[in-house]
């Protein structure tokens, strides 16, 4: 636990020296102070938060926990054939649980450091932030304390999900989860990370950073569920590098929170890599999701499919901007990205910017986004079979993320999913 | 115990479809409405139903003694009344197992759970019976379904929902014959004393697997003749030009 000044927000809380970690990571901790420091706060003129509502980045009071939280499981009941289970409580460790083959660390970061220093050191950190949260990741990088790192060694399968749940808990209080994971040739791994919260996680944040690494020939799955309080706010940076014949794929569920915002990089970094980018908001009230991604082509016959699929109810609101961006001799390169909206209030919201930029040849690349009502016509069906009308708006409503889900291709992973958004819309449908 | 339309007028954007339709189906019967394109076949079949886009302006329909102006459209399905639809609506993400599901629920009391053992069971069943593969469970609803899937899925739904009254809107449009014999043999299995049907159809083909024990013809938004099967075989000879020639028969 680190010292918390009493009334100083963590804008203005300089982190101390942490013990029990190798020195290098405390000097990493400085240097992010030190770059939160020298960044500037977004602006209304910064292109990366265009449309975005400046007022959500309201740190106030906001503070690192000083209590230590009794162990044991907090949040959702989670998937019931998993390879392993970490949780933490405001980035304290409260259980582990683990079921892995030879060949894979998964381990807390800090105990990672002490057993695994040289690993950890090359992957920690190493990405640049281009998104526009750059002064949030060096925030990040001088408050993380504790996080996953998962590495698996060559040719290693584990076959089913590890879990890590981040909970949030208290008033004004703020985490910096990370999740760090690497794959070696030929690997595969799917990872599940659970932000949640409980109901008293008033004005709390999370400043999340999650790095995907997949290297040669290796599967990478990472699913985000973020079902935060209604009073809690995330921002998570994300960059995914994708090695020569490997497959990552990120999916994003959005259900809770006030306000969200996820950016999403994928470099395509090894000839004919893939990366799925999925994501599936359900906006309420007046919840806000602030996405932007940037599927990057760096070598040839690279393939990036990206389907963010966002319901707004209520007078909630979504940003999507996205860039793909071939480079030049990226050849053979297909590039997809698609974000539509379907509108169930007049009050939502739903801005989109696509964007695309393509320096190679022979290269099969598209964007669209789409802002549509509800169909009458489905409507009129399900009601002619005596679907009451709101549960009939509710399974369509439902039934439009399920594009999205059904590319995880996982059957425990798309009813995981599935379990959080029909939670959500039930929420939904029992407040109307 | 009948469905009974009396002197039904119906519009919609303003014009006048139905224009004083009179007809009684009494459980137990198959009655057929036969007529040209645009005599009002669809209209009626909605107007039933319920769609909000038709505005009945006089004259009521009832079913069992019960006046359908009163209920909403789930209400009337609900109520027993099943509309086997022309063009089928495509519901992505919404599987077949969780739409007949939700259809079924909702004909519980609050509170009561369905028996989801018993219902894939009954699901299952009536799939065998009609040829539908049983993959089409986890399918999104009628999506990338061909004409005749479509159609099977119509009568599947059908027997799931064990309706008093049957509305079929020209189920046989788009069928080839094998799956309109399919189609057939999945509405005469429902065909009893507790059951009426009003099939809705352009072609007498489907007459000659589902045979009506009256025939009517709808036209200008009125029934302006009704009689035997053999009418049915007697528009098929003659088509529907004697219409135009002024031969029309009070109803």
């Amino acid at each position: 636990m680190e010292a918390v000044l009493e009334s100083g927000s963590v804008l203005e809380t300089a982190p101390a020296a942490l013990e029990g970690v190798p020195g290098w990571f405390n000097e990493l901790r400085q240097a992010g102070w030190k770059r939160f420091g020298e960044l500037p706060m977004p602006s209304r003129r910064d292109e990366s938060w265009r449309f975005a509502k400046l007022g959500q980045l309201e740190f106030d009071g906001v503070h690192l926990a000083a209590e230590q939280p009794p162990p044991g499981h907090r949040g959702a009941p989670g998937l019931q054939k998993r390879a392993a289970r970490f949780g933490f409580v405001n980035d304290t460790l409260t259980e582990e649980e683990s079921n892995l083959p030879d060949g894979v660390i998964c381990l807390p970061l800090k105990r990672a450091m002490a057993e695994h220093p040289e690993l950890v050191r090359a992957h920690f950190m190493q990405r640049e932030t281009k998104l526009g949260s750059a002064k949030f990741a060096a925030l990040h990088q001088a408050h993380v304390s504790n996080g996953m790192f998962i590495h698996v060694a060559a040719g290693v399968e584990v076959e089913d999900p590890i879990e890590v749940f981040h909970w949030l808990e208290g008033d004004h209080i703020v985490a910096f989860p990370h999740t760090l994971v690497v794959t070696e040739a030929n690997a595969r791994v799917s990872v599940v990370d659970y932000f949640q919260s409980d109901q008293k996680a008033r004005g709390a944040w999370a400043v999340a950073v999650n790095d995907l690494v997949a290297g040669p020939g290796s599967q990478l799955n990472y699913l985000v569920l973020q079902d935060l309080c209604d009073e809690a706010r995330m921002i998570q940076v994300n960059t995914t590098t994708v090695d020569r014949d490997a497959a990552a794929k990120a999916f994003i569920l959005n259900a809770g929170a006030a306000w969200a915002r996820q950016e999403s990089l994928s470099l395509l970094e090894g000839e004919g890599s893939r990366s799925d980018m999925l994501a599936v908001s359900i906006g309420r009230a007046r919840q806000e999701y602030d996405q932007r991604t940037f599927q990057h082509h760096a070598s040839p016959r690279t393939f990036s499919d990206l389907l963010y699929k966002n319901t707004l109810y209520d007078e909630s609101r979504t940003v999507f901007s996205g860039l793909i961006l071939v480079d030049e001799g990226a050849h053979y390169t297909d590039a997809y990205q698609t974000c539509r909206n379907l509108m169930m209030s007049d009050e939502a919201e739903a801005n989109s910017m696509p964007g695309l930029e393509i320096n190679a040849d022979q290269v099969k690349c598209s964007h669209g986004s789409t802002a549509s009502t509800i169909d009458e016509k489905e409507l009129f069906y399900l009601e002619a079979r005596g679907i009451p009308p709101q549960s009939a708006r509710q399974l369509v409503a439902q039934g439009f993320s399920v594009e999205a889900i059904a590319r995880l291709k996982n059957e425990a992973l798309e009813e995981l999913v599935l379990s959080f958004a029909a939670r959500e819309f039930g929420r939904i449908l029992g407040a109307s | 115990m009948s469905l009974i339309i009396k002197n039904l007028h119906a519009e919609t954007d303003g014009t006048e479809i139905l224009k004083g339709l009179d007809l009684e189906i009494p459980r137990g019967e198959v009655h057929a409405i036969m007529g040209p394109n645009g005599s009002g076949k669809s209209t009626l079949a909605k107007v039933i139903a319920g769609h909000e886009d038709y505005t009945v302006t006089e004259g009521s329909v009832t079913m069992d003694g019960v006046d359908l102006s009163g209920l909403e459209v789930d209400e009337r399905a609900r109520a027993g009344l099943f509309l086997a639809f022309q063009y089928p609506a495509e519901v992505p993400g919404v599987s077949m197992a969780n739409f007949l599901r939700a259809a079924r629920q909702a004909r519980l009391p609050e509170g009561e759970e369905i028996d989801a053992v018993a219902y894939y069971k009954e699901l299952y069943e009536k799939m065998d019976l009609l040829g539908i593969d049983r993959k089409f469970t986890s399918r999104s609803v009628n999506e990338g379904f061909s004409g005749g899937e479509k159609k099977r899925n119509e009568v599947l739904q059908m027997m799931m929902l064990e309706p008093v009254y049957c509305v079929m809107d020209e189920t046989d449009s788009g069928l080839d014959i094998d799956a309109l014999k399919v189609v057939a043999e999945g509405v005469n299995a429902m065909r009893s004393p507790e059951r009426g049907f009003l099939v809705i159809t352009h072609y007498q083909r489907l007459l000659n697997y589902i045979e009506p024990d009256h025939v009517h013809v709808l036209a200008g938004g009125r029934i302006v003749r009704s009689g035997g099967k053999e009418l049915a075989h007697e528009l098929e000879a003659k088509g529907y030009d004697f219409l135009k020639e002024g031969e029309l028969a009070p109803a």
